[in-house]
């Protein structure tokens, strides 16, 4: 049944007794066409227009936990197209244009607020590095604004301009940039998809992938057997493991990264700020906690929480940056398992297996990246071909040495990014 | 974490830089070695074996550790590791 407000108003006259699950809970069937590892928000999404844009039935999403419960529910909700290099320009760009139509297109709020990402700058230097990228951003189509000191003053008093280290000399506005809830994204997905008919089976944890003469049969699940045809990867940090179920060994590391959540407080920050000099950014959530993160810990971990160095790091930035911080209680920190590859770009690709797909790599970036990420894994599976927006973000590159995406230019090295 | 240096003994987390995975480097001109070498990893959940570089004594130590409990379980001058 569609959502409306119609429809809250006559639920809430009878007692809200008509609402139900809004997907199955199906056993898992002994064959699919196409078997999707992986129910986060790429896998849903990516089941979602499996079925939405290639008209694709008999599909199946196996997660080993439950819906919504790994990276998808555990990020800072930021979702922006500020990238600089080709490849990730038109991916991420194409991205945001599918967030600007996914809860008319889901018919679910996911409470996508385009409320302005600032990017602060604090020398002559960054300034020219922000005016390039933010025309590189105006050429892929999308929106950037370079705002001077007291640009920056204007949508953001509270910071400390003259801080003797970081003062602030200006900003990158990208005013199409901001959030959205992170769990309505990964059931409006759900959603979508079980009502086109893909079986999203829970509690079903990948155990093996059933090769035969180079082509894949299906896959083994701690629920049994399951045959298919295509398969495709999408489990973020877990991707070695799985990965190495097919005998591969993927350019890829686990490593872990903290974020942080104040206690709620009445509207003070009304923008998506990122202080890159102080590894740090910051938004306010529509329920009033001060959203804030900082850096990877840099060490390869899958332990989903962080060590104390880096919160105290994190915490100073915060400071440096906004010294009205200091009033705020901090309510919680966690840590997620995040696949970074060594140029700190994704990949979308076939592997050596036919008919085994992988999509990984999204490093500490992956929320933004749903919509355009299903939609061109989703084009990969069904039509064995990259899809235009996705087509740079090849496994290759790193053996190759071409094509790489190393959006901060620190090299294409494990660590760096 | 805590970690022990074979000169210094066990320190802080804060006196050390992380290198990556222990890995020996191939000989020779590029070949599918140098790629496994410099970009594919194993990425185990679970017992691992990684490089970190005790920044006041200078020595590169060679540490066992669990990715999964952040457990310590040794670590040596990498020199003797061979790695």
């Amino acid at each position: 049944m569609a959502y409306s407000g119609w429809r809250i108003i006559r639920e809430a006259l009878t007692g809200n007794a008509g609402w139900a699950p809004v997907w199955r809970d199906p056993a898992p069937r002994d064959a699919y066409d196409i078997v999707i590892i992986g129910g986060g928000g790429h896998g849903l999404a990516t089941a979602y227009y499996l079925a939405r844009e290639h008209g694709l039935k008999n599909i199946a999403v196996v997660e080993k936990g439950y819906i919504g419960g790994g990276n998808v529910g555990r990020n800072t909700t930021i979702v922006r197209a500020n990238y600089f290099l080709p490849g990730n320009s038109e991916f991420y760009s194409h991205s945001l244009k599918l967030w600007e139509g996914l809860e008319t297109e889901l018919n679910y709020n996911v409470m996508h607020s385009q409320r302005g990402l600032i990017n602060l700058f604090h020398s002559d230097g960054q300034r020219d590095a922000f005016a390039r990228r933010g025309n590189a951003m105006a050429n892929q189509g999308d929106d950037a604004v370079l705002l001077d000191r007291e640009g920056v003053r204007a949508h953001l008093p509270y910071l400390d301009f003259d801080n003797v280290r970081f003062p602030v000399y200006g900003g990158l506005l990208h005013p199409r940039g901001g959030t959205a809830r992170h769990d309505a994204v990964a059931w409006g997905y759900a959603r979508g998809a079980d009502r086109r008919g893909v079986d999203l089976i829970q509690n079903c944890e990948v155990t093996g992938i059933d090769i035969e003469g180079g082509k894949v049969t299906g896959v083994q699940t701690s629920r049994g057997g399951i045959k298919a045809s295509k398969v495709g990867i999408v489990v973020a940090g877990r991707s070695g493991q799985v990965a190495a179920m097919a005998g591969m060994r993927l350019p890829i590391e686990s490593h872990v990264l903290q974020a942080f959540v104040t206690e709620g407080l009445k509207p003070c920050i009304d923008h998506v700020v990122s202080f890159g000099m102080g590894h740090f950014y910051i938004s306010q959530s529509d329920k009033g906690g001060l959203v804030f993160g900082g850096d990877l810990d840099f060490y390869a971990s899958y332990a989903a929480r962080g060590n104390l160095p880096m919160k105290e790091h994190v915490m100073e930035a915060a400071m440096t940056l906004m010294p009205m911080i200091g009033k705020a209680r901090v309510l919680r920190s966690w840590g997620g398992i995040m696949d970074m590859t060594p140029d700190g770009s994704p990949i979308i690709d076939k592997t050596p297996v036919e008919g085994l797909y992988i999509d990984c790599g999204w490093c500490y970036g992956g929320f933004k990246a749903v919509p355009g990420s299903g939609f061109a894994f989703a084009h990969l599976i069904a039509q064995d071909r990259p899809h235009d927006s996705a087509a740079r973000l090849r496994m290759d590159r790193f053996a190759k040495g071409r094509g790489l995406m190393d959006e901060e230019g620190t090299g294409a090295q494990h660590n760096l990014h | 974490m805590r970690i022990p240096c074979p000169h210094c003994g066990t320190r802080d987390l804060r006196e050390f830089t992380y290198q990556g995975a222990a890995l020996a480097q191939p000989e020779g001109d590029w070949s599918p070695d140098w790629d496994s070498y410099l970009h594919l990893r194993d990425n185990p959940a679970g017992e691992t074996r990684d490089r970190w570089y005790h920044n006041p004594c200078g020595t590169w130590v060679v540490v066992t550790r669990d990715t999964v409990s952040h457990a310590v379980t040794g670590g040596i001058a990498a020199r003797e590791a061979g790695a």
